[in-house]
C-alpha cells in the first residue's frame, strides 16, 4: 500500500511555542537534542503519525540533515511512519504479560475488531499492534492505547474497553480490577497505616 | 521483614499525593541544604560507605561511580537519570516517577552537587506519558518553591533539572545509548573508553544513574550510611524495590531488605506461587536478561548480587518473574529471545545477526523441530556472541538461553523427541 504523503506541514502556533520551550532545555548549538520531543509534537499534530513533510519541517527547524531525522524517526518504535487508527491498540506480549494471559487479550482484540496484527479497521478507528514490555509487569497483562495504559486485563475488561472506545466513551485507565498502582490486590503487605490514613 | 519505619519509598503505592506538600510530610526535601553543606567529598564517602549499588541492573558502587568524575575544569558536568525502564519484569521506577517524584528530584540535586553538575536530564521512556506529566508537574513545583534552579533549596548550588522523553527503544537504557539518544541520534551505544565520566553527554563529564538509585540517596544521607548498610549482607546492603510478576497470587511491587530469601519475598508479599510453592517451576530473578532458576534453587537462594551470581544468575533490577508448572518454559525463554531480537540496535554484527538467529532457533525449539545437537550448537553461539559486542545488550540477550540449557535441557530434548515421534507417525 502506498501512503498518501501530505505535501506540506507547518507547526501550529501552540506547538511553535512548545517547541521553543523544548529547544531551550538544551545548550546552545545542541538543538538536535530536541529531535525526539519535536517529532512527538509533530506526530500528535498529524493525528498520530509522521508524514515526510513533518520530519522535514523538524529537520529544518533544528538545522539537521533530513536523513538524520528520518533515521531517528525510524529507529524509535513510538513514531508511526504510516497512518494508524484513531486508537492504536498496543498489546504487550512479552513474557511477564504472556504468563498472565496476553494471548487471550490478543485474541479478544482480533475477534472484537475483526483485524489481525498490524491492521486497521475499515472505519479507521482501531489499529492493532503487538509491542514489547511496557514496564508495568506487576499489573500484567497490559495494553497501551494511545497515551494510556490499561492494566490487570481480562478478555472481558478488554472487550469492554474496546466497546467503550467505539461508542466514543473514555474508559477508565490503569488497573481494571481497581487496585492502586502495583499494590497487591488484597491490600498491601507493607505500609498498611498509609492506606488507612488515606482511606 | 523490613519495618515500615526503615522504608525509603513510603508512597510506592500512591496512597498519598505526589505533590510537594505531601512529599514534605513524608520527609522529602527535609534540610536538603544541610546535606549539601557537608560537602561533596562527605556525600560521596557516605554513599560509598552505605554500600549502595546501582539499582538499574549492573550493581556498580554508586559512590565509586561518582568519585570517577573529574575535578572542575571549565567543561560542564552532567547528571543523567536513567528512567528508561524497559527490562521485562521491571516496573519499579514507574512508581517512583508517578507517586514520589520529589524524592527523585531531591536526590537529583544532591547527586548533581556531589559530582559537580549544574544540569540534570531525566530520560523517561516515551511510553510513560502520564508518569512524565506527573514528573514535569513536580519539577515545575520545585522551581516555583526555590528547590531547583538558582541556589537550589538554599544550598548555594545552582541546579537545573530537565525532563526528556524517549520514544521507544529498550537499548536507550544502556548509558551511552541514552547519551546518543539525548543528543538527538539513534540510540546506539558508544565504545568505551572514553568512559562517560570523562567524555559523556556532549563530550562532557557525565554520570548516569538509575531512578531508584538517585531517589534513595537523600534518605541514606539523612539517616546515615550505617543505617542503610544494616540491611542485607555485606557488599549487598540496603533496601530495594522488588517487582514480582507472573504466576503469583498477588503480583506487586514492594520494598524489602536486600538478601531476603526469594521464597520469603514471594510468599510474604506476592501471596505465594499460584497453586502453592511446590507448583513452582522456575523464577527469572532480576529482569528478563537474568538466567532462569529452577525450583530447587529458588527454595534457598537469597535475593542479592553475590547469592545470585553464585547460582549463575544475576540480581539485575530486582524484577522477579515467577513461573508455575503450567508454563512452557521453552516458550517463556523464546519470547525473551524475540524481545531482544526486536530491540537490538543493529550496530554490532554478533548481536544484529546472532540474536535473530538464536530467536529463530528458539522458535524451533518451542516446537521441537530441531536436533539434539543443535542445543549445544546454540550454547556455542551464545558464547560467541557474549562479550563480543560494544555493549552488554547482547550478553543480556544470550544469558536467558544459557540459563534454559543449564537447567532445562532434558525438557528441550523431550520436546524434540516428541516432535520426531509425531512427524514419524504422520
Amino acid at each position: 500500500m502506498t501512503i498518501e504523503q501530505p505535501k506540506i506541514f507547518a507547526f501550529s502556533p501552540d506547538n511553535l511555542i512548545q517547541m521553543r520551550k523544548i529547544i531551550s532545555k538544551y545548550p546552545a548549538g545542541r538543538q538536535a537534542s530536541a529531535v525526539i520531543p519535536l517529532l512527538d509534537l509533530a506526530q500528535r499534530q498529524c493525528g498520530n503519525w509522521l508524514p515526510r513533510a513533518a520530519m522535514d519541517a523538524v529537520a529544518s527547524m533544528l538545522e539537521m540533515p533530513p536523513v538524520r531525522v528520518y533515521e531517528v524517526a525510524s529507529f524509535y518504535t513510538m513514531f508511526n511512519l504510516k497512518p494508524v487508527g484513531k486508537y492504536l491498540i498496543q498489546v504487550c506480549t512479552t513474557t511477564p504479560c504472556w504468563l498472565r494471559g496476553s494471548e487471550m487479550i490478543v485474541q479478544t482484540c482480533k475477534e472484537k475488531l475483526g483485524i489481525g496484527m498490524g491492521e486497521t479497521t475499515d472505519d479507521g478507528l482501531f489499529t492493532l499492534a503487538e509491542v514489547e514490555c511496557l514496564g508495568a509487569c506487576a499489573n500484567a497483562p497490559v495494553v497501551q492505547i494511545n497515551d494510556d495504559l490499561y492494566e490487570d486485563l481480562t478478555p472481558e475488561s478488554m472487550a469492554a474497553i474496546l466497546d467503550a472506545l467505539r461508542e466514543g466513551k473514555k474508559p477508565s485507565v490503569g488497573s481494571q480490577t481497581g487496585r492502586r498502582g502495583s499494590c497487591a490486590q488484597g491490600g498491601p503487605t507493607t505500609l498498611k497505616d498509609r492506606v488507612n490514613a488515606h482511606a | 521483614m523490613l519495618d515500615d519505619k526503615d522504608r525509603i519509598f513510603t508512597n510506592i503505592y500512591g496512597f498519598d499525593g505526589p505533590d510537594l506538600a505531601s512529599a514534605r510530610r513524608r520527609g522529602v526535601w527535609a534540610d536538603t541544604a544541610g546535606i549539601i553543606r557537608k560537602g561533596g567529598a562527605w556525600i560521596i564517602d557516605e554513599v560509598k560507605n552505605s554500600g549502595l549499588r546501582g539499582r538499574g541492573g549492573a550493581g556498580f558502587s554508586t559512590g565509586m561511580k561518582w568519585s570517577f568524575m573529574p575535578k572542575p575544569s571549565g567543561l560542564p558536568h552532567y547528571l543523567l537519570v536513567n528512567a528508561d525502564e524497559s527490562e521485562p519484569g521491571t516496573c519499579k521506577d514507574r512508581d517512583i516517577l508517578r507517586y514520589d517524584p520529589h524524592r527523585l528530584l531531591e536526590g537529583a540535586l544532591v547527586a548533581a552537587f556531589a559530582i559537580g553538575a549544574h544540569t540534570v536530564y531525566i530520560y523517561v521512556r516515551g511510553e510513560f506519558y502520564h508518569e512524565a506529566l506527573v514528573l514535569q508537574r513536580a519539577i515545575d513545583e520545585a522551581y516555583a518553591n526555590g528547590l531547583l534552579g538558582k541556589n537550589a533549596a538554599r544550598s548555594g548550588w545552582d541546579c537545573d533539572v530537565y525532563l526528556h522523553r524517549g520514544a521507544g527503544a529498550y537499548v536507550c537504557g544502556e548509558e551511552t545509548a541514552l547519551m546518543e539518544s539525548l543528543e538527538g541520534k539513534k540510540g546506539q551505544p558508544r565504545n568505551k573508553p572514553p568512559f562517560p565520566a570523562n567524555a559523556g553527554l556532549y563530550s562532557c563529564p557525565t554520570t548516569v544513574n538509575n531512578v531508584e538509585t538517585i531517589a534513595s540517596v537523600p534518605e541514606i544521607l539523612r539517616r546515615g550510611a550505617a543505617w542503610f548498610s544494616r540491611f542485607g549482607r555485606p557488599k549487598n546492603t540496603g533496601t530495594k524495590l522488588f517487582c514480582i510478576s507472573g504466576h503469583v497470587n498477588q503480583p506487586c511491587n514492594v520494598e524489602e531488605a536486600m538478601s531476603i530469601p526469594l521464597r520469603e519475598l514471594i510468599e510474604k508479599h506476592a501471596g505465594g506461587v499460584r497453586g502453592g510453592w511446590d507448583n513452582l517451576l522456575a523464577v527469572i530473578p532480576g529482569g528478563s536478561s537474568t538466567p532462569v532458576l529452577p525450583w530447587d534453587i529458588c527454595g534457598t537462594v537469597l535475593m542479592d548480587f553475590d547469592a545470585l551470581r553464585e547460582v549463575h544468575s544475576s540480581f539485575g533490577t530486582g524484577g522477579v518473574i515467577v513461573m508455575d508448572r503450567s508454563t512452557d518454559i521453552i516458550y517463556a525463554i523464546a519470547r525473551i529471545s524475540a524481545f531482544y531480537k526486536h530491540e537490538s540496535c543493529g550496530q554490532c554484527t554478533p548481536c544484529r545477526e546472532g540474536i535473530p538467529w538464536l530467536a529463530r532457533m528458539m522458535a524451533r525449539m518451542v516446537e521441537g523441530n530441531a536436533t539434539v545437537e543443535e542445543i549445544d550448537m546454540m550454547l556455542d553461539i551464545t558464547k560467541e556472541i557474549e562479550g563480543h559486542t560494544i555493549c552488554a545488550f547482547a550478553d543480556g540477550a544470550v544469558w536467558p538461553i544459557q540459563g534454559l540449557i543449564r537447567h532445562f535441557k532434558p525438557q528441550m530434548i523431550k520436546r524434540i523427541e516428541e516432535y520426531r515421534k509425531k512427524a514419524k507417525a504422520a
